[in-house]
């Protein structure tokens, strides 16, 4: 029975959802030859499914305009797809988006349901309102991430032209991108392990180019910087959204004392719950402001700093590769054994390193331009719904003490 | 002691008849009547007989008590009940009784002049005391004009580790004039308050006025204080503990009765006060105290009132509901109070955070940007902290206090239950002894005879008098809960007014911190 409780297929109309999304797509060139956006989601018992939509002018589509349905796990393998490939060594590889997490949420409704018999009907009912908010809350964020990990791709000049990518966004079947299995899972950890131990490797061999080296030294501390501040924003922003239920709970109890009392206080305690169930909501949606803006923002530069670092890595381990052959070469002339051989290595190596180094230079510079343009719009519109909110509560403060002082 | 004998005015001698009225039998005498009562009996028959004899003894009573008044030192005077006759009042003993459902409350033997035990219940100001209904206007005047101001404060730490106490400057300013002077300075501590408290109780409840509890004792508090931790949370709970008694001492002047009354006088003027030991828990008294606690809680449970009047089953329904309501509003508001000093500890960890993502950001206007922006969270930290203790001070130690306010306001509703109790038993009483004369008249024993119809006409008496008492206690009542009601509503609408008001003091300082970094935000280029 908790069933009816869960938020069963649902959908989510284009334009409602046109609102919340974007937060962090800042200064994106959405250009006519291709335009992605998710168009509908629906919400099911253990997964979702976005609709992605296409407008294209660009010949490799059939048609200029179409649809195909998509799951989270089918991002994850085009993102994939993207790190794997040699090609794209020299890019920053658009964050994948985070996988929806329904879960808490749904527990939440659960113990609602459970406890449904131990609580008035008002009670029940507004928590019932809450909770599916929060639902809805976390579904559109859901939405909002797969959607800007798609416009990157779009927006990316070399990265919209790949062909996992048309495939994704055409291909009208099912993917059958089957989980990863154990032994690919496996493979994927040594992997991780092997870089990470690279990763000290390499940061501490100090780069001949300037550039780099300061950029190196500047997202190792920033990387490290943003998670701190992303975890320390949610747990304000959770502070803030336990006040906001206290505040709606005395408002109930309030207003039930309000009907009770057989004094002049009965008018007044009214007036009071009024007014709280109103604050409440302006601090409720304070607290869901301050997460889209600020939080979500932090979030977002978390992963891709660290898709940024990982570029960084990249290079390093070219800049390894280049300096073996080089010995190698080194050796081979001296020996003068294999030296075509080497030679040959020695020439690939260097050129994928400067290769890289060329794009990740200019990777780098938009990664900054992109992060100083999202976090001012984002700032500037924090602190214009901080304001708004101020002075919304403000005004509902004023008028009810006006109302009450002339009372007595 | 309660058993004690007592010196008898009627009878002109140390009756044993009265150290049977002591708890225990009183106890098993509710026990039997439950099962026995009839009321309209009793009645009847206390008009024939006994009506003249009682009003003799009224008469002459009051001479023989004034006389008597010299003997009594002047602090120990307290009204007893608003009826001079018979000093001699089962309500004598009724100082004892410990109220029901109190835990605050613990008076009794309070050591020291207080007379919790003094026969006499004559005051040279017995004006003061005449309980007209009229006389509630003038009681308004006065408290229009009502002039006195008090302040608890500079509290100090006396003595060391686990003997050591606080200490707290009681000062009063005041132009009425039962006071000796218009500036007063005192040093009391805690157990002071605690021990006036324990006084009024014993001396004011029993008639049905509500008298203001004291606050809380808190062993974990006080020890922290005591062991010498210098931190804040015991710096805070000295601060709640010194708001506390202040608010305590204001609710106490502010009762008409209570406020001339001669402990509350003493505490507020005189340099020197005894020690009251008998507030402490594992004293003779304190163990005194929980074996009536106990009594009493089965005496409650006994009890089958009637009610003739619908006024108090009304009221005791409304306070029974408000009760309900404002403890989970305390608890509600509590859990406010602890989710906005997370907020503001939560907030001044990100604003750090902040700054030194502003530190490590290369982009210099963006830079710029966000430590100003972790500038403006350590000041809004500071204003949830401060709101905190806006949403803690103002109305989270109000409701506390009401909702002991209200026990105590119950307890008084359960002293009517006991006078009606009393009253129904010396009407059981009468109809024995009535019934015991009839026997002895065919048995023909002159001297037991006589003794027998002695015996009515005191029991006459007493049921005279517990009607008596029982009317004035609900009189009493029905003025302290119009008093009362009156103060909540007071009370209720200044606190949430100047709550509503520190609320709006913080959306106005949100504004300005947020309009000043608007244009910062904008700058980043």
């Amino acid at each position: 029975n908790s069933d009816k409780l869960i938020l069963e297929n649902t959908n989510i109309p284009c334009f409602q959802r046109k609102k919340y999304c974007l937060a962090v797509n800042v200064d994106l060139q959405t250009d006519a030859t291709l335009q992605v956006d998710i168009s509908d989601a629906l919400s099911e018992r253990d997964k979702v499914k976005f609709t992605v939509h296409t407008k294209s002018t660009l010949p490799n589509f059939k048609q200029n305009e179409f649809s195909v349905v998509r799951q989270h796990e089918e991002f994850i393998w085009l993102h994939d797809s993207f790190v794997e490939n040699e090609e794209y060594a020299g890019y920053i590889i658009p964050p994948a988006p985070p996988k929806p997490d329904f879960d808490a949420s749904r527990e939440k409704l659960q113990k609602l349901g459970e406890g449904e018999g131990s609580m008035t009907k008002e009670e029940f009912t507004k928590m019932k309102q809450e909770l599916e908010a929060e639902y809805l809350a976390i579904f559109k964020k859901t939405v909002a991430m797969h959607e800007v990990f798609l416009c990157r791709v779009a927006a990316h000049p070399v990265l919209r032209k790949d062909l996992n990518f048309h495939v994704f966004l055409e291909y009208n079947q099912d993917l059958s991108v089957r989980g990863k299995n154990k032994k690919e899972k496996l493979e994927d950890f040594f992997k991780n392990v092997v870089k990470s131990a690279d990763g000290v490797l390499v940061a501490g061999v100090k780069d001949v180019d300037d550039f780099f080296e300061h950029e190196k030294t500047f997202l190792l501390e920033y990387h490290n910087r943003v998670k701190d501040s992303s975890a320390k924003s949610d747990r304000m922003i959770r502070s803030h959204k336990s006040a906001a239920d206290d505040i709606n709970r005395i408002a109930s109890t309030l207003y039930t004392l309000g009907t009770q009392d057989s004094t002049d206080l009965c008018k007044f305690f009214l007036k009071v719950s009024e007014l709280f169930e109103k604050t409440r909501k302006i601090e409720a949606r304070v607290a869901a402001d301050e997460d889209l803006k600020l939080a979500d923002l932090l979030k977002y530069y978390l992963r891709e700093s660290q898709a940024a670092k990982d570029l960084l890595y990249r290079r390093g381990r070219a800049l390894v590769d280049y300096e073996n052959a080089n010995k190698a070469l080194d050796k081979a002339r001296a020996k003068n054994k294999d030296v075509l051989q080497a030679e040959t290595t020695q020439q690939v190596c260097c050129q994928k390193f400067e290769k890289i180094s060329e794009s990740a230079k200019q990777e780098l510079i938009d990664f900054k331009t992109r992060r100083v343009a999202a976090f001012r719009k984002n700032l500037v519109e924090l602190a214009e719904l901080e304001l708004k909110h101020a002075k919304g509560n403000l005004q509902l403060l004023q008028s009810c003490l006006g109302v009450l002082k002339g009372d007595t | 002691m309660s058993c004690m004998r007592r010196f008898c005015h009627e009878t002109q001698s140390h009756d044993s008849l009265h150290s049977c009225m002591c708890r225990r039998s009183v106890a098993l005498l509710l026990l039997k009547m439950s099962e026995e009562r009839d009321p309209a009996a009793l009645s009847g028959s206390a008009q024939t007989e006994g009506e003249e004899d009682l009003f003799v003894s009224a008469m002459e009573s009051p001479e023989a008590a004034r006389l008597s008044a010299e003997d009594i030192s002047p602090s120990s005077n307290g009204p007893r009940d608003d009826d001079p006759d018979d000093p001699d009042d089962l309500f004598a003993e009724a100082t004892e009784e410990v109220s029901l459902d109190s835990p605050e409350r613990q008076p009794i033997l309070s050591d020291g002049p207080s007379p919790a035990i003094t026969p006499v219940t004559i005051s040279p100001r017995v004006d003061v005391f005449d309980r007209s209904p009229d006389l509630d206007e003038d009681e308004e005047e006065n408290r229009d004009t009502f002039d006195i101001q008090i302040s608890v404060s500079d509290p100090e730490k006396v003595g060391d580790g686990m003997n050591a106490y606080m200490v707290y400057k009681v000062m009063t300013k005041t132009s009425l004039s039962i006071f000796s002077r218009d500036e007063v300075c005192v040093k009391r501590r805690f157990s002071d308050f605690l021990g006036l408290h324990s006084k009024l109780a014993s001396k004011y409840m029993h008639m049905g006025y509500i008298v203001p509890p004291a606050p809380e004792k808190s062993i974990v508090g006080m020890t922290k204080v005591k062991v010498g931790k210098e931190d804040l949370s015991s710096v805070e709970f000295v601060e709640k503990r010194r708001s506390a008694l202040e608010r305590y001492l204001l609710r106490t002047v502010k009762h008409p009765a209570l406020l001339k009354d001669p402990d509350v006088l003493q505490f507020l003027e005189s340099s020197e006060l005894p020690r009251a030991v008998s507030t402490q828990a594992l004293s003779g008294a304190g163990i005194l105290r929980m074996v009536n606690k106990a009594a009493d809680a089965v005496n409650k449970m006994t009890i089958k009132m009637n009610e003739s009047d619908a006024w108090f089953e009304e009221k005791q329904q409304q306070f029974e509901n408000l009760d309900v309501q404002l403890r989970k509003l305390h608890a509600s508001v509590e859990s406010l109070v602890c989710h906005r000093k997370e907020l503001s500890v939560n907030t001044a960890s990100f604003a750090k955070s902040a700054a030194m993502l502003g530190n490590s950001e290369d982009h210099t206007a963006l830079s710029r940007a966000l430590s100003q922006l972790a500038e403006v969270e350590e000041k809004i930290d500071q204003l949830h902290q401060d709101q905190s203790y806006a949403d803690f001070y103002l109305i989270s130690e109000l409701l506390g206090d009401y909702v002991r306010l209200i026990t105590a306001v119950k307890g008084v509703f359960d002293q009517r239950m006991k006078a009606w109790a009393k009253w129904q038993d010396a009407q059981v009483m009468l109809q024995r002894k009535r019934e015991a004369e009839a026997k002895l008249q065919y048995a023909s024993k002159p001297d037991k005879l006589q003794q027998a119809t002695d015996e009515i006409r005191e029991w006459e008496g007493k049921v005279q008098q517990g009607e008596r008492d029982f009317e004035q206690i609900s009189k009493n009542i029905r003025r302290e809960v119009g008093r009362f009601e009156k103060d909540r509503v007071k009370d209720f609408r200044v606190v949430i007014i100047k709550y509503l008001e520190s609320l709006v003091h913080t959306q106005q300082q949100l504004i300005k911190y947020w309009e000043a970094f608007l244009p910062e935000a904008k700058a980043i280029a």
